[in-house]
């Protein structure tokens, strides 16, 4: 039987996410970072290398989804505890959790809807995409583990200061690109560094992304499903566990 | 259930800071409830507890039956907060926000819009209302929270301060707001710096400073039982010195207040005798004698004082 509290709070999650999207998503600027960043950073490394466009595909397509989906997402708490409006949210009926979901399911679709863009490119480009649905199916997946990601940064210090949590944010983030295929790919790593690769979540992605192209995949595909499945799931209670502890501080 | 807000033995502490200590009061249904005390005595801890932002280390407080800690979604759907900074959505327009509070409370579509509409009208920003809140004035600002909070149709509605910063008109408006919705059922948790507006709007008062209530009861009954600040004030015909005045048995304190002589006393009644006694034996005219009661900002000041040299 549905349980009405449940699903209440599901609902809403859906309306923080729709606030959210309005309120930190659906401006200009934040648009354009989330497309130019990534492909800067594309430009900046694959420029002059002979590379095949579908391992060019696979980098851009990694690096936009998890640029974007990471991009607005740790600072979302902490703008709200400076505008006081978290305040608000945390005395209205809702838990610690349907706010951090509505924050992940902004996150999600805003990280979605970006990476449309590179695979637009790759396919005006004629990547030939052996298995779509694999793709998009690991898009999905990509999208909501990188966005619960970004919610956990957000957990702690129990700061109220936005930019504060951004560099802690980039000091995570740009690490893990260079460590998770996106730029070698998982096979060319020597073994301490596929090892260090396989604690990445976009790993899984990049990887992923070359069995959709390329049909070539260091792990089996049901891994890179499972891994980041579980690597979401395990961002999102981490999340919401920290949350629920620091958000009092974040307050006081 | 008689009783909108009950509090028992509620506690926190900040670190080494006892914010809360042990505070007890009821507050009774479609009762307006101030809350009074200076800078840091507690006041915003005790509205955050019960209204679910932050969880008291000891102690249990309830609202209209539903316990803040274990019903914690129940007792929040009954309740609205104005805190006294503004926090409402600046990116959104006035009716966004309110839109986005009917959503998180679960009100109909229907019912939110119909609501949403009849409060901006009452609330004077129906024009306004597909206007970002950037560019709203501070009064504006807390017209729109105060529409926020009365959307939900709520069972109590917590105000923090809810005329700081406000031009006279605007504080005006905001306190016949206040009356209004109190008329049509809504219980007030009212928590003010401001002495006359309690003793306007209030049914009673509670006093609290270091985290512990030093008075709850009516502004009237606390005006009345504050010892030692009962005073009469007397003028004569010709120049009484202060000091023959303080001499008068039962007279704790005599202060020139310009041509006349305030004498501060428990026992009005026997001060006034010694008074007539003396102006007789004295054969001075009484041009003028008033008995005063204290102000509601001279028990606080008094009450507070109090605790604060223990």
């Amino acid at each position: 039987m549905r349980d009405p509290v449940f699903y209440d709070q599901l609902k809403r999650a859906l309306v923080i996410m729709k606030k959210n999207l309005r309120v930190y998503y659906k401006r200009g600027p934040v648009v354009i970072f989330g497309l130019l960043m990534p492909f800067f950073l594309f430009l900046a490394y694959f420029i002059g290398r002979n590379m095949p466009v579908e391992q060019l595909f696979t980098g851009l397509l990694a690096m936009t989804i998890f640029f974007s989906s990471m991009s607005i997402g740790p600072a979302i708490v902490p703008f709200e505890a400076r505008s006081r409006t978290l305040e608000r949210l945390m005395a209205t009926p809702i838990s610690v959790w349907t706010m951090l979901l509505g924050d992940v399911a902004a996150s999600f679709i805003y990280g979605l809807l970006i990476s449309f863009v590179p695979l637009a490119i790759g396919l005006i480009l004629s990547i030939n995409i052996t298995n779509g649905l694999v793709l998009v199916l690991g898009m999905v997946l990509a999208a909501f583990c990188f966005s619960s990601f970004s919610v956990l940064l957000s957990a702690y210090p129990p700061t109220d200061v936005p930019s504060t949590v951004m560099m802690i944010s980039n000091l995570v983030k740009f690490p893990l690109v260079f460590i998770s295929g996106v730029f070698i790919p998982i096979w060319d790593l020597q073994d301490w560094g596929r090892i260090i690769a396989s604690f990445s979540p976009l790993t899984y992605f990049t990887d992923l992304v070359n069995y959709a192209t390329q049909g070539i995949s260091y792990y089996s595909v049901l891994v890179d499903f499972v891994a980041l499945v579980g690597f979401a799931v395990l961002f999102l209670v981490l999340a919401i566990k920290i949350h629920q502890k620091s958000l009092p501080k974040r307050l006081a | 259930m008689e009783n909108a807000v009950e509090i028992k033995d509620l506690s926190k502490h900040f670190g080494e800071l006892l914010a809360v200590d042990r505070i007890s009061l009821e507050v009774r249904k479609r009762e307006i409830f101030g809350f009074l005390g200076p800078n840091g005595a507690g006041k915003t801890t005790t509205i955050r507890i019960l209204t679910g932002v932050i969880k008291p280390d000891g102690g249990t407080a309830s609202i209209m039956g539903y316990d803040v800690r274990k019903q914690s979604l129940q007792a929040k759907q009954v309740i609205s907060v104005v805190p006294e900074t503004s926090n409402v959505y600046i990116d959104l327009t006035a009716w966004q926000n309110l839109m986005l509070i009917g959503e998180l409370y679960g009100i109909a579509k229907k019912d939110r819009f119909e609501r949403a509409e009849i409060l901006l009208g009452k609330f004077e920003l129906y024009q306004r209302r597909n206007q970002v809140a950037r560019g709203f004035s501070k009064g504006m600002k807390q017209r729109l929270m105060l529409c926020m909070a009365l959307l939900t149709r709520p069972s109590v509605v917590f105000l923090d301060e809810p005329t700081a910063g406000l031009d006279v008109k605007s504080a005006r408006l905001m306190r016949d707001i206040i009356r209004r919705f109190n008329e049509e059922g809504t219980t007030v948790f009212l928590s003010t710096h401001n002495m006359e507006e309690a003793n306007q709007l209030c049914d009673r008062i509670a006093i609290i400073n270091h985290g512990r209530i030093a008075a709850i009861d009516t502004p009237e009954n606390l005006r009345m039982k504050s010892s030692g600040l009962k005073s009469i004030e007397v003028s004569f015909n010709k120049l009484v010195s202060v000091d023959v005045m303080g001499r008068l048995s039962n007279v704790a304190q005599a202060k020139k207040m310009g041509d006349k002589i305030r004498l501060y006393t428990d026992e009005p009644q026997i001060v006034i005798e010694s008074l007539l006694a003396y102006a007789h034996s004295q054969k001075l005219v009484i041009n003028s004698l008033n008995t005063l009661a204290p102000t509601l900002e001279e028990v606080f000041v008094k009450l507070t004082e109090k605790q604060g040299g223990d």
